[in-house]
């Protein structure tokens, strides 16, 4: 990085210190921060929306679509996590891999369950064999988006539901004495009303999102968790910038990192909760529209 | 192997005791019920060990941050900001680290004249180690949500309680904290349904299982693993956590119950877990 860095055992603290944190490795590990807010904004929206599909299938008439709605969020909540973050990644391959066994290779004659082994024939493989190490490394994401938003959405669905039911029954009462069918009560009047419910709870989602996001290191995911155990190992003189065990201070800076987080987030919700008190008929909102 | 040779085998396996080598081929579902059920005595440990050492401690730190001396009230603040804003995962990391940086040979205290020597390897053991950051960690927690039901004591009931005479640890013993324990239950019992599911992510973390000492989740991560066949073990750990939150509710609802029990019938609230994530 710099000029100074050809060679970094010649040179005193402060130099040093400034060649190691600007090495390649460190940059990776840099970037690695930047795949954490990058799956928190994808992640996020995905279990929104799945937990707003949970949700109505909770509200809905047809009493399977209730059954499933509730069953998912109630499972979900009852379960660890951490088994669903080493379940559905699996899960969810093999099932593919299944599918397109069945699609691709019709006249396989062998079982796929061969004792320990799950045997798909080869062009059903995900991803295929030949296939370039990114694609690798993205259908693992994948997977693992898939089983953040399997988990947070039961967990929307949960607090979505319960802010469906805090809307004033009053509002719903009227709309139908106007003449709205169900799906435009839905629509028109309860979901645009319910949000300002939803938004204690939500918050508290993106909290616990992102102190779940660390994870992503039992996916087998190169992240910063991985990185801090790479980098703060011991690094004996072969190496070009040797140290002692420095475990402690990555770890420590990953704490500062999600202190940080969820600090900023703190902040940014308050004002997303004024914005949305706005002409609400709830004590937040006749406070601002007092002053 | 009939399944009672099993549960005589393996029974115990989590904590040492049977046969050492775990089942390496011909997995019948005997053994993975066997082998998790056994694991789940970690879970309960930790769980039970950390709730129960975490109540008094929670209640001195909402305590702690209600007085009006900064000195007490900031590290109170401090230390819920650090344990709730952060990961547990990275905590588990981050302490295992520090346990592991002291000398191996223990800490030597000089008191003069003896020389004290502190053991302190068995704090990078999972049973202390990850005890003691699990603890922190529902402390802090707890603390908040005690905090947060302090805040909401009837200003009414103090009163009379002043009025009554009451004042100190009288009054605390008889009048705040009762009524503080009754208001912030309900958000503990979900704080402690979450500590249990929190249980299983210590031997993911650094803190290493020896001699395949573990709890429920890694031996139901180590079926999936020999078996390449998620569909078994994970299920299995889920039926033994649904049912363990549902002990978990059972038993603070009958607490809640016995806190509620001077209220008129009609005035008493069921507990209804409500899990709505609150870490």
């Amino acid at each position: 990085m710099f000029d100074f860095c050809a060679d970094p055992a010649l040179l005193d603290t402060l130099p040093w210190m400034a060649c190691y944190l600007t090495t390649a490795k460190q940059v990776m590990f840099y970037q690695s921060f930047l795949v954490v807010i990058a799956l928190l904004a994808v992640t996020a929206p995905i279990a929104l929306a799945v937990g707003f599909c949970g949700a109505l299938a909770r509200r809905s008439h047809l009493a399977p679509l209730r059954w499933i709605g509730v069953g998912y969020t109630s499972i979900v909540r009852g379960v660890p996590d951490i088994a669903f973050f080493l379940f559905v990644p699996l899960a969810l391959d093999q099932g593919l891999e299944y599918l397109r066994h069945k699609v691709k290779c019709p006249d396989w004659d062998m079982p796929i369950r061969q004792g320990n082994d799950f045997v798909v024939c080869a062009a059903a493989k995900l991803p295929q064999s030949g296939a370039a190490p990114l694609v690798h490394d993205l259908y693992a994401i994948a997977l693992a988006i898939a089983a953040y938003a399997f988990v947070f959405g039961a967990f929307a669905a949960f607090v979505l539901s319960g802010a469906m039911n805090a809307v004033p029954k009053a509002q719903l009462e009227t709309a139908e004495a106007y003449g709205l069918s169900r799906r435009q009560i839905t629509w028109r009047i309860l979901v645009p009303q319910m949000w300002v419910y939803a938004l204690p709870g939500l918050s508290n989602l993106w909290m616990v999102l992102i102190k779940a996001t660390p994870l992503l290191f039992l996916l087998g995911i190169t992240d910063i968790v991985y990185w801090a155990r790479e980098l703060g190992g011991m690094k004996t003189t072969a190496y070009a910038y040797p140290h002692g065990d420095w475990r402690l201070w990555y770890f420590m800076a990953l704490l500062v990192f999600y202190l940080g987080m969820t600090k900023l987030s703190e902040i940014a919700f308050e004002r997303l909760g004024q914005r949305l008190s706005r002409g609400q008929a709830t004590l937040a909102g006749m406070t601002q529209a007092k002053s | 192997m009939s399944c009672i040779d099993v549960i005589q085998t393996y029974g115990l396996r989590s904590i040492g005791l049977g046969e050492r080598l775990l089942p390496r081929s011909d997995f019948t579902l005997c053994d993975q019920f066997v082998l998790i059920g056994s694991g789940m005595v970690w879970n309960l440990y930790f769980g039970i060990a950390a709730l129960f050492l975490g109540f008094f401690a929670s209640i001195a730190l909402a305590c702690a941050r209600n007085v009006s001396n900064r000195f007490i009230r900031k590290p109170a603040d401090w230390f819920i900001f650090f344990f709730r804003g952060s990961p547990l995962f990275i905590q588990f990391f981050f302490f295992y680290e520090a346990f592991t940086l002291l000398p191996r040979e223990g800490l030597s205290l000089n008191l003069g004249l003896v020389t004290l020597t502190a053991d302190t390897s068995w704090l990078t053991r999972a049973w202390a180690g990850a005890l003691i950051v699990l603890f922190l960690n529902t402390t802090a927690y707890a603390g908040e949500i005690f905090y947060g039901a302090l805040r909401s004591v009837p200003k009414g009931d103090l009163e009379a309680a002043d009025a009554y005479g009451f004042s100190g640890w009288k009054k605390f013993r008889h009048i705040t904290f009762p009524t503080m324990l009754r208001l912030g239950w309900p958000a503990y019992t979900n704080e402690a349904i979450f500590l249990f599911h929190a249980t299983t992510l210590v031997y993911f973390s650094s803190f290493p299982a020896r001699q395949q000492k573990g709890d429920a989740l890694y031996y139901a991560n180590y079926f999936a693993d020999k078996t390449f066949n998620p569909f078994i073990p994970y299920p299995i750990l889920a039926m033994y956590f649904i049912l363990l939150t549902v002990a978990v509710v059972l038993i603070y609802g009958a607490v809640y119950r016995r806190l509620n029990r001077h209220l008129p019938s009609n005035a008493r609230r069921r507990l209804r877990p409500r899990p709505a994530m609150l870490r």
